[in-house]
């Protein structure tokens, strides 16, 4: 149980895959605009997330490790993930057409995001279990979300600041992520 | 670093200003800011940058080229799993091509390596280019756009080297064998350099600050565009 946690507590805040591991950096210089748009995203690619990390682990284990197949990780990772969120879509149409609405143009983006790749690389290079890989996921995906919307309610007040002309949109949100990264730094040492 | 303005000079043959402009007017990393998880995380020194700007540039290459090719065959309904396909059997060739080859390098970058697959700047150029045209002119844009990364992935492995070790050019013996070992040029021996350029904090605030100084420059059009390293 103690083990979970860590793993849980790692993925979430001390290597948080937005900060520290540079994973998933579009959705977030993209969609971090406004406070509502980032959270729905968050949620989006959590979901994604968690669920094609774990069919990728299954379908890593149960098919291409018995079948000798192994090098043919990327290529089936990358079919899980646009399966999902093809699924994820379907789904969200017919239960909540309003979320759908709401999450429409973002579900395509969530296969280029290369955190949702990662996770599922990075617990395969960890060498995880399943409960364990679900754990890692949902950390790292809660940890993506919680970037997500920090950063987002950030920005609102970055759009009032006086910032210098030549430093306004980019750059300026790339040197405050560098400050939040360094704050995000002080976690480091409470679980690998 | 800094981002050279394109002069629209007509007498620049056509295949010159493709390349070009894929490569500087429209640089992947600095102008269109694609591709930045691997530009921030793999620029913390000259040798990871310039593996990862290889490894792209043959994944960028070798799939628009494929598709340019093969381009008249692939229904438009279903041309993004295709391109996401072809991409990703070039980036499984480059992962065991580095482990044969490189594979001290590609334990460093590993993840960034096969994480090539979800580059938006590569699904970007063939769904813009490689898609709609002949393979001559997919091979230049695409070896543009492989130039204009590797080049802002290597000036910020540089600066990020030089202000975190004081050294240029460590390690280069893991891409190029033993006689790369004297290469290495130690700039500033006594000191420990400033550590928070290798950590990721560096990253993001060197990369914003070069793209804040580029802007700058821009806009007073210097006359020759100077390198800036912020201090």
């Amino acid at each position: 149980m103690t083990d979970l946690a860590l793993i849980l507590i790692g993925s979430l805040l001390v290597n948080n895959f937005v900060l520290a591991q540079f994973l998933g950096l579009c959705p977030f210089m993209g969609v971090t605009r406004d406070y509502e748009t980032a959270l729905a995203m968050g949620f989006a690619t959590a979901f994604v997330l968690t669920l094609s990390a774990s069919l990728s682990h299954l379908a890593y284990h149960g098919l291409l490790v018995p079948l000798g197949l192994t090098y043919l990780n990327i290529i089936v990772f990358i079919v899980i993930i646009a399966s999902a969120v093809q699924l994820t879509e379907l789904f969200l149409r017919s239960v909540s057409p309003l979320l759908h609405t709401a999450l429409g143009i973002y579900l395509p983006l969530i296969t280029t995001n290369c955190a949702v790749l990662g996770v599922a690389l990075t617990s395969l290079a960890q060498s995880l279990s399943f409960l364990e890989t679900v754990v890692f996921s949902i950390g790292a995906a809660l940890g993506f979300t919680l970037v997500l919307v920090l950063f987002a309610a950030m920005r609102e007040r970055l759009d009032g600041a006086g910032v210098p002309a030549s430093f306004r949109g980019a750059p300026i949100t790339l040197v405050s992520a560098g400050i939040m990264s360094l704050a995000f730094m002080g976690f480091s040492g409470f679980a690998d | 670093m800094s981002k050279p303005a394109i002069s629209s000079d007509p007498a620049v043959s056509s295949e010159v200003s493709t390349f070009a402009s894929a490569a500087f007017a429209r640089n992947p990393a600095w102008v269109q800011l694609l591709g930045l998880c691997p530009l921030l995380a793999v620029s913390n020194n000259v040798v990871n940058a310039l593996g990862l700007s290889l490894a792209s540039a043959f994944v960028l290459l070798g799939s628009n080229c494929t598709i340019a090719v093969i381009r008249s065959w692939i229904p438009s309904y279903a041309r993004l799993p295709c391109f996401v396909l072809i991409i990703a059997t070039f980036t499984t060739c480059t992962v065991l091509l580095l482990q044969a080859f490189a594979f001290d390098l590609y334990l460093r970058i590993t993840l960034f390596v096969q994480i090539i697959v979800t580059n938006c700047m590569i699904v970007g150029r063939i769904e813009a280019y490689a898609s709609k045209q002949p393979l001559p002119k997919a091979f230049l844009d695409a070896a543009g756009t492989a130039c204009g990364f590797a080049i802002a992935l290597l000036a910020l492995g540089a600066i990020r080297e030089l202000i975190g070790h004081g050294t240029l050019f460590a390690g280069m013996e893991l891409l190029f064998g033993p006689t790369a070992l004297s290469w290495q040029l130690t700039i500033n021996p006594n000191e420990q350099g400033l550590l928070i350029a290798t950590l990721p904090p560096g990253a993001f605030i060197i990369a914003g600050l070069l793209l804040g100084f580029g802007n700058a420059l821009l806009k007073m059009r210097a006359p020759v565009p100077t390198s800036r390293e912020p201090s």
